[in-house]
């Protein structure tokens, strides 16, 4: 009897063949598999099961999207290491990498950074922050919300997995067919990029819906949409486009898997398929992702400042426009990734025209940080000096843009180091700083107590210094037509700046290690760092109106608003204590093990799209389902904690 | 009103909100595979376009039976509203009965255009047809699912406020891909018919 069905293509062929990538293969289940044993030998897995897998807590969820970005920030820089020591050593006649490894890894490197890094660390501040600052106690949608992160998860999974079996795709971060079609990439590589991006890309638009109704339906009584943070608008912004451009991808991807799966011709250069088809549609998603996942660390930013400065935002309706502005202008900039294709001149005019109008409300906030600064009286504490490198670095990314988005230029750099350097200088100065940003402003409030401020600035000069010595090289070798994404170049004059730019990527990764180094340090003076107050850095928004680490109930009152920087304004007009009769009975949301179950079941489907275990994918796929339907027809998912409990609760967390 | 009926109250307002923008979503979904096919319908690569493939009176019958179907669910809602349990429950019968008579009619014409050598693998055009004729397949026939889990659901529970929230997000669903298929009938089979 023939048994291949139950374990598809799936065979030993497929694990890893070079030394590199078995060192990684063996070592990551050893690391998972200590980790498993530690949990046991402490007997941490009850505490781990109620307390954080099966939680509906937004801040605890983003807790784990945060402690995932940084996880997988260190499996991309490792990535990013490897690449740039390839193209700084192979000259010399040292050579990590045979070319095909040399492709997936910076293929795993851009897909992880964008959509586990940048995205996982824009949820986890969202899920963090957001509610706290609309003085709300939770999302709209708990339970979606934790679907969401467990995708995000099985995504995550899928794509680390690779690593050991079967090896990941070649075909850069979009996957351009028909390179990634069947003719060209039979093996399982391109469907772990597919079905990772699919499975978390799913979660990030069931987020987009619920923080979208979170913020338009739970603010808190008084705070009308020109009340709001900043943080909540730039939210807003984000999530309306991921609700716009998400589906684009999911579409995209289902087809490419259509022809890589059931033989269709989408893609295809036979058949009458249409690869440029492809490279439309996922820009169409593309550009406005950069966009997504700028604009909440420009509402980081403007919190930021504003809170030390100690100065009101300068200009928040002109802030709210260009954020709107940025939003219409990202869905019609799409084809300047590729001017090249030949779409004609007069396309290629107003695509770059385009482009470069989106630098005007991007200046406006730029100009609005700056003005909120003039006369302030400046702290300058570790999230205002990423703020400052923001300025410079961003700045710097934005201009390089604009260059590009001339299409007579853009044909000169196009597909160069020029356009890397481009892309690493707005993400990396703008996205990576911003949330880092973030991470230094609001760790207090969840975990009780303040990072330490000296390690978290040389971690930011670090990042500073590593990004000019990485990048600005490769601006150079773009300029004199180094192509991207080649494991080796011919021309011996180029490797001084490989070499400088490889040193750069190190002292990045200095800067990672110091912001890792500062955190166990912190951990372990936690004592001496504890936020007694519940307002370190005497804030403006209502997020300091409560004890830190907050509690899990958020608010014990539900606060009422009248000013756009409410707690400041309280805080001027002098805070009354509250009293038995201020408080109410509150519901919550009960935990739910569904959205792990859920998870687990979609990412089986990717495995069996994956190896091609039918039996698997249809399995999985009916459990979706049936755990889809439990939930939406159970009505009891919520408990009451009493006026009573509330009130006491709440004096203790203020004592 | 005390604060547990305005937070259920409130609960209901969302979920309408939330399915409202689920909806956007999907029409981006669809929007992505309406566009593919208009680039890809000239894609026939030697084979026939949908022009020599597509009966229009069979289709016609089949966006007969999905529009009645959109009728009964629309009958279904008033009935819930009104709490009159056993004609919600034969109303959205049959939705049921009309949405799988739909769905059988459109796996015959899939079956007829594979077993005649038309299938996916075909062109680009055959590709695109079947995926955007598909993807609205799949969606009716979740929502078959979905009614059937609300029909037992109602059953069980009666014409609850609960229900009747359940109930206008169904019918909101179902009332979408009666749209959805006014372009599909119109963009692919009508379109195509004449060009």
């Amino acid at each position: 009897m023939d048994w291949s069905w139950l374990t598809g293509r799936l065979s030993a062929d497929y694990l890893p063949q070079d030394p590199v990538t078995i060192g990684a293969a063996v070592g990551m289940p050893l690391a998972i598999l200590a980790v498993l044993v530690a949990i046991t030998y402490f007997k941490k897995w009850g505490y781990i099961w109620n307390e954080w897998v099966t939680t509906l807590d937004a801040k605890k969820i983003g807790i784990m999207y945060m402690g995932i970005a940084l996880l997988m920030l260190a499996r991309g820089g490792a990535d990013a290491l490897m690449l740039r020591a390839q193209t700084a050593l192979e000259p010399l006649g040292i050579e990590l990498f045979d070319t095909q490894t040399f492709q997936e890894v910076f293929t795993a490197h851009g897909s992880i950074m964008i959509f586990f890094v940048a995205m996982g660390a824009m949820f986890g501040l969202i899920n963090i922050a957001l509610p706290l600052l609309l003085g709300t106690r939770d999302v709209a949608y708990p339970f979606l919300n934790s679907v969401s992160f467990w995708l995000f998860f099985a995504g995550m999974v899928i794509i680390n997995s690779s690593l050991v079996f079967g090896g990941f795709s070649n075909g850069g971060w979009l996957g351009y067919p028909p390179l990634t079609g069947l003719e060209y990439n039979p093996g399982p590589g391109v469907d772990y990029w597919i079905w990772a991006l699919q499975i978390s890309g799913i979660g990030s638009l069931l987020s987009g819906i619920n923080f979208t109704v979170t913020i338009l339906k739970h603010r808190a009584p008084g705070m009308t949409l020109m009340k709001m943070p900043i943080f909540a608008w730039s939210v807003l912004v984000a999530m309306v486009l991921v609700m716009l451009a998400f589906p684009v991808l999911t579409a995209t991807l289902g087809m490419l898997a259509l022809d890589r799966v059931a033989g269709m011709h989408f893609f295809t250069s036979d058949g009458g398929g249409n690869p440029m088809m492809y490279i439309n549609l996922i820009w169409a998603w593309g550009h406005p992702e950069v966009y997504i996942l700028i604009l909440p660390a420009f509402g980081i930013f403007s919190e930021v400042v504003a809170t030390f400065a100690r100065k009101r935002l300068f200009g928040y309706a002109t802030m709210v426009a260009a954020l709107i502005g940025i939003m219409f202008l990202s869905f019609v900039v799409w084809q300047h990734h590729f001017f090249t294709m030949g779409a004609g001149a007069n396309v290629n005019a107003f695509f770059g025209i385009m482009t470069m109008i989106i630098a005007i409300p991007t200046g406006v906030k730029l100009f609005n940080w700056i003005f909120t600064m003039y006369k302030g009286s400046i702290r300058f504490t570790a999230p205002m000096i990423w703020f400052m490198c923001f300025a410079v670095t961003f700045t710097i990314g934005g201009v390089s843009g604009v260059l590009m988005a001339v299409p007579a230029l853009d044909f000169q750099v196009h597909n160069t180091m020029f356009l890397v350097a481009h892309f690493h200088n707005v993400i990396i100065g703008g996205v990576v700083f911003g949330y880092f940003a973030g991470i230094y402003y609001w760790w207090p409030k969840v975990f009780g107590f303040t990072l330490h401020d000296g390690i978290g600035k040389l971690a930011a000069y670090a990042w500073q210094v590593g990004f000019v010595l990485a990048f600005i090289p490769l601006y150079i070798l773009g300029l004199m037509g180094a192509v991207r994404r080649l494991d080796s170049y011919d021309d011996p004059t180029w490797q001084p700046l490989f070499i400088v730019s490889g040193i750069g990527v190190g002292v990045i990764a200095l800067g990672f290690a110091l912001m890792v180094i500062g955190m166990a340090y912190s951990v372990w003076k936690r004592k001496e760092l504890a936020d007694t107050t519940g307002d370190p850095w005497d804030g403006r928004t209502l997020e300091w109106s409560v004890p830190s680490p907050a509690p899990f109930y958020n608010f014990a009152i539900t606060p009422r608003v009248s000013h756009r920087d409410e707690w400041w304004e309280r805080k001027k007009a002098g805070l009354k204590v509250p009293t038995r009769s201020d408080y109410e009975d509150i519901e919550l949301p009960k935990n739910s093990a569904l959205g792990v179950y859920i998870a687990v079941a979609a990412g089986l489907i990717g495995i069996g799209f994956i190896w091609h275990i039918w039996w698997l994918a249809i399995v999985a796929l009916i459990a979706v389902v049936v755990f889809v339907i439990k939930r939406t027809f159970d009505d009891d998912t919520e408990y009451t904690i009493s006026a009573d409990t509330l009130y006491k609760l709440d004096k203790e967390a203020r004592a | 009103m005390t604060s547990h009926a305005a937070h259920i109250k409130e609960k209901a307002a969302n979920a309408t909100l939330g399915f409202w923008l689920y909806l956007m979503t999907d029409i981006m979904i669809f929007a992505s595979l309406f566009a593919t096919f208009v680039i890809l319908r000239d894609g026939t690569n030697g084979g026939p376009s949908g022009q020599e493939l597509f009966n229009l009176e069979f289709v016609m019958a089949e966006t007969f039976l999905l529009l009645v179907s959109s009728f009964t669910c629309g009958l279904a809602y008033l009935a819930i509203k009104h709490g009159q349990k056993r004609r919600t429950l034969v109303l959205l019968g049959t939705t049921i009965t009309l949405g799988i008579g739909f769905l059988s009619l459109e796996l015959y014409e899939f079956g007829e255009l594979y077993l005649a050598g038309h299938d996916w693998t075909h062109s680009a055009f055959l590709s695109a047809f079947f995926t955007l004729v598909g993807t609205h397949g799949l969606h009716i026939l979740i929502g078959i699912i979905w009614a059937i889990a609300l029909g037992d659901y109602i059953s069980k529970r009666g014409t609850t406020p609960d229900a009747v929230r359940k109930f206008s997000l169904f019918a909101l669903f179902w009332h979408f891909l009666d749209l959805v298929w006014i372009f599909i009938f119109t963009v692919v089979y009508l379109l195509g018919a004449i060009s």
